[in-house]
């Protein structure tokens, strides 16, 4: 049954009748026309869908929308508002991508991860990542370029 | 200079319009699939007519507006495309410059980002009236270059997409739009479907539910609407029908023993039976596309003309075959190009195609959007095909090859539109009374071919016999994928090739440089050979390998040299790659593509197999159809040969076959173990030790 929900989303305040097991990904996208967040699998499998919620990456793809009632959503939309992140200038500057559908989730996850080592002086080495994007799938073999680049977004 | 492209559409205005005050418009019949032509096609036109690369926009392929240039495929865009836009634009320049020395009644004129200077004054392209509706001359002088052939200009498009602004199919929204959803059958082989229609189509949102034999649609008006609904018709839909039984376990002896057609590609006589030095049989099995994206597309029919927008690799053939699977005349269906996620050969983006036109066709003046859902894309686009290949060889004494033969077996690589009896969209085929899609076919020979694309070993042997054996049965549906029997023919070419090496115990990298006097193909053995550091020792539980092959017999050379590691399971370590595709418009682009190809090939090569039993492709799930992840992901160091004398050829396939071969021979390396079928998983390694 149908029943309102209310997210803030890039710090706007959103609301959408749906079904409470709704992905938060397709009220993104058809409700409120934010479709930089990528559809990729439906199943958090391939991190294409990747946003924020309350500061934490998380696949919006099988993120149902009761779980983020009232809570704060960031896109790559919001993440960009005031300019791009250091991470989609260290991709820009590698020209880390092929087909780039799956780059605006490997933003999300890694901007996360490049904020957090920034603030604390602490540059990421290739490995961490690796292991950082392992749960995101690249399908054009642009992987070293998306990994140097962030490295490099780390370092400041 | 030549190019098919431009024999199609001679017209220079087809190509380049200077409509726009200080903006040129080259109209692409090749689309942008990921791969970066749209920025290639800028380049050339900005140097070849001396203007600045930002003034330069790119028309998407669209069957109203844009030039035939049949399939994106095939490594022929830069020699097709590039080519036909390197002398439109060369004819554009000279013409203009004529008008400018009349206008400036002055024939010492410059040009300089579109404007041409004299000593009495200056104007530009855009004030000019010069008429383009005229033949481009393929025999006309170039222009020197500026340099912006062969700089890395970035992208154009890759900075909207990383910063997640509009960019493909799925993102466009229309007024009025409505969301379809396709609901496919529950196995191969159904003919009919048993729902509830009237109940769903009580539901708010819901504009139509079509049925037509074993094809199932939701239309709704909004697409969390299209989802919910597809997803409770799925699980309650009942199918008729017999499903198949074939499993994927099978289809190596199924393809072997399928009735067959024989194209015999190179006419020696081979070798004899007794004559045969190794002989040996390898496979690989159905692979999937696997894009990020699933398949999109949209559709408007205003009542007597059908719009459609597609991720297709042709607007021309979609068109085609559009028109004769919706029994409408080829005039009244226009298909304009927009991008999708990356595409690597006839993936489902046309069948989604069909499935926005034929529910477009039901609510006329209302544009209906389609996306596929990951289950779909991995289970019912078409495949890269299964092949069987059978390799025998003769050496002499001194382990010179002396006969070469090869058999391959498998269904053909290309079930593109247009290119069969009756349309090969996959939701006109679940259609009542109509016809399945009829068995894929390969291209001839002077295209390259498809089971026996690079068949034919790229060494000095003196009698090579090459017969392909096309199967008329399709398991599942085969189609082309990025280098079509390239991957699997250089593959086992040369696994066996480093067999014999191994026989006469010459080391790998001289036997093929005893059988290469190809200078070209020298060069990228020895340039990798050397950047790999070829003939250091390699550490314990390591293997080193080499690859190589001149995509087609008639692309680019690419040689891959591979490192693994092999303790409890195999990884690859490194690969380095030399490549020599003639003169290089963007060396990072062709960088780009070639370590994507050689990390595509690993996935592939290591990884990925389509399964199937009963009708059903279970491998429709990321966690059932695995591919490379990052963790997995080994550096590549790739050095261009550049040729700026020679012909440009394209990038995107060449380094598939050499990086599988690599892959293959540094594991036999390592291990001792020859593993001949693909993936090469720890299951198949245990398997190859028991041979």
């Amino acid at each position: 049954m149908s029943e309102t929900f209310t997210v803030v989303v890039n710090g706007v305040q959103r609301s959408i009748d749906a079904d409470p097991s709704t992905a938060l990904l397709w009220a993104l996208r058809d409700a409120w026309g934010l479709t930089g967040t990528r559809f990729g699998c439906g199943a958090g499998s391939c991190g294409a869908c990747t946003v924020w919620v309350d500061g934490v990456p998380t696949h919006s793809c099988d993120t149902p929308l009761w779980s983020v009632a009232g809570k704060d959503v960031t896109t790559v939309e919001g993440l960009t508002e005031q300019g791009p992140h250091p991470v989609q200038e260290a991709l820009i500057a590698h020209q880390a991508g092929q087909c780039g559908y799956c780059l605006s989730g490997i933003v999300m996850r890694s901007a996360a991860a490049v904020d957090e080592a920034r603030a604390a002086g602490k540059p990421l080495a290739e490995d961490d990542v690796r292991q950082c994007l392992d749960g995101h799938l690249c399908r054009c073999g642009a992987h070293n370029r998306i990994v140097r680049a962030i490295v490099e977004a780390s370092e400041g | 200079m030549s190019s098919p492209s431009l024999s199609a559409n001679p017209l220079l205005s087809t190509w380049l319009d200077f409509d726009t005050p200080g903006r040129v418009t080259a109209h692409m019949g090749k689309s942008e699939l990921g791969q970066g032509v749209d920025t290639v096609m800028v380049q050339v036109v900005a140097d070849t007519l001396g203007v600045d690369a930002a003034r330069i926009d790119i028309k998407a392929p669209d069957t109203a507006t844009g030039p035939d240039e049949n399939f994106t495929a095939g490594s022929l865009s830069v020699p097709h495309s590039g080519t036909a836009l390197l002398l439109a634009a060369a004819n554009a320049r000279q013409l203009f410059l004529a008008a400018a020395r009349e206008h400036l009644g002055n024939s010492d004129v410059t040009l300089e980002d579109g404007t041409f200077r004299s000593a009495d004054g200056s104007i530009n392209y855009w004030d000019l009236n010069v008429d383009t509706h005229v033949e481009i001359d393929a025999d006309i002088p170039l222009p020197p270059s500026s340099g912006t052939i062969g700089s890395s200009l970035s992208r154009i498009d890759l900075e909207a997409k990383i910063t997640g602004q509009p960019s493909y199919l799925s993102d466009v929204r229309l007024p009025n739009m409505a969301y379809g959803r396709v609901i496919r059958p529950a196995f191969r082989g159904a003919v009919g479907v048993d729902i509830n229609r009237e109940e769903f189509l009580q539901r708010p949102g819901v504009v139509d539910v079509v049925v037509d034999g074993a094809f199932l649609a939701v239309i709704a008006d909004t697409e969390i609407v299209a989802i919910e609904t597809a997803a409770e018709l799925g699980t309650t839909a009942e199918w008729r029908g017999e499903p198949s039984d074939l499993t994927d376990d099978g289809v190596c002896g199924f393809l072997t023993t399928v009735e067959t057609d024989e194209t015999l590609l190179a006419e020696g006589e081979g070798v004899h039976v007794e004559a045969a030095t190794h002989s040996a049989q390898y496979s690989r099995p159905f692979i999937a596309h696997a894009s990020i994206g699933p398949a999109t597309a949209l559709a408007h029919f205003d009542g007597t003309v059908l719009e459609v927008w597609s991720h297709t690799q042709g607007v021309y053939p979609l068109r085609r075959d559009l028109a004769r699977a919706l029994n409408m005349d080829e005039a009244d269906v226009r298909v304009r190009h927009f991008q999708g996620a990356g595409c690597y050969g006839h993936n489902p983006a046309d069948d989604a195609a069909f499935d926005a036109a034929y529910l477009a066709l039901r609510v006329p003046n209302r544009p209906v959007h389609v996306t596929w859902t990951r289950e779909d894309e991995l289970g019912w686009g078409p495949f890269g095909p299964a092949m069987v290949v059978y390799i025998s060889a003769a050496t002499d004494d001194d382990g010179r090859i002396t006969a070469w033969s090869w058999d391959g077996f498998g269904n053909g690589h290309s079930s593109r539109p247009s290119t069969l009896p009756t349309p090969s969209l996959l939701g006109y085929s679940h259609l009542s009374n109509k016809p399945a899609i009829p068995p894929s076919g390969d291209p001839p020979l002077a295209a390259g071919a498809g089971t026996g694309r690079n068949s034919i070993p790229g060494y000095d042997i003196p009698s090579v016999r090459a017969l392909a054996h096309r199967a008329l049965e399709m398991p599942v549906r085969a189609s082309a994928m990025r280098s079509l029997g390239a991957h699997m023919n250089v593959f086992a070419i040369e696994s066996h090739i480093d067999d014999l090496a191994r026989q006469h115990g010459i080391d790998p990298l001289e036997y093929r440089l005893e059988h290469s006097s190809d200078p070209r193909a020298r060069a990228v053995i020895e340039t990798v050979a050397a950047q790999a550091g070829w003939g250091t020792p390699v550490a314990e539980d390591r293997g080193r390998g080499i690859g190589y092959a001149r995509y087609k017999g008639l692309g680019a050379w690419c040689a891959v040299v591979a490192e693994v590691e092999a303790i409890e399971e195999v990884r690859v370590t490194g690969l380095w790659i030399a490549v020599d595709c003639g003169r290089v418009i963007n060396p990072d682009g062709v960088e780009n593509q070639i370590e994507g190809g050689a990390l595509q090939s690993l996935s592939w090569t290591l990884k990925e197999r389509v399964r199937f039993s009963n009708g059903v492709v279970t491998s429709n799930t990321w966690e059932d159809y695995p591919i490379v992840t990052f963790c997995e992901v080994p550096p590549v160091h790739t050095t261009i040969i550049d040729r700026p004398e020679e012909k440009w050829l394209g990038a995107g396939e060449a380094s598939m076959g050499p990086t599988a071969a690599a892959i293959g021979n540094a594991i036999a390396d390592a291990l001792g173990v020859r593993v001949r079928d693909l993936p090469i998983t720890s299951d198949a390694i245990v398997a190859a030790m028991g041979d």
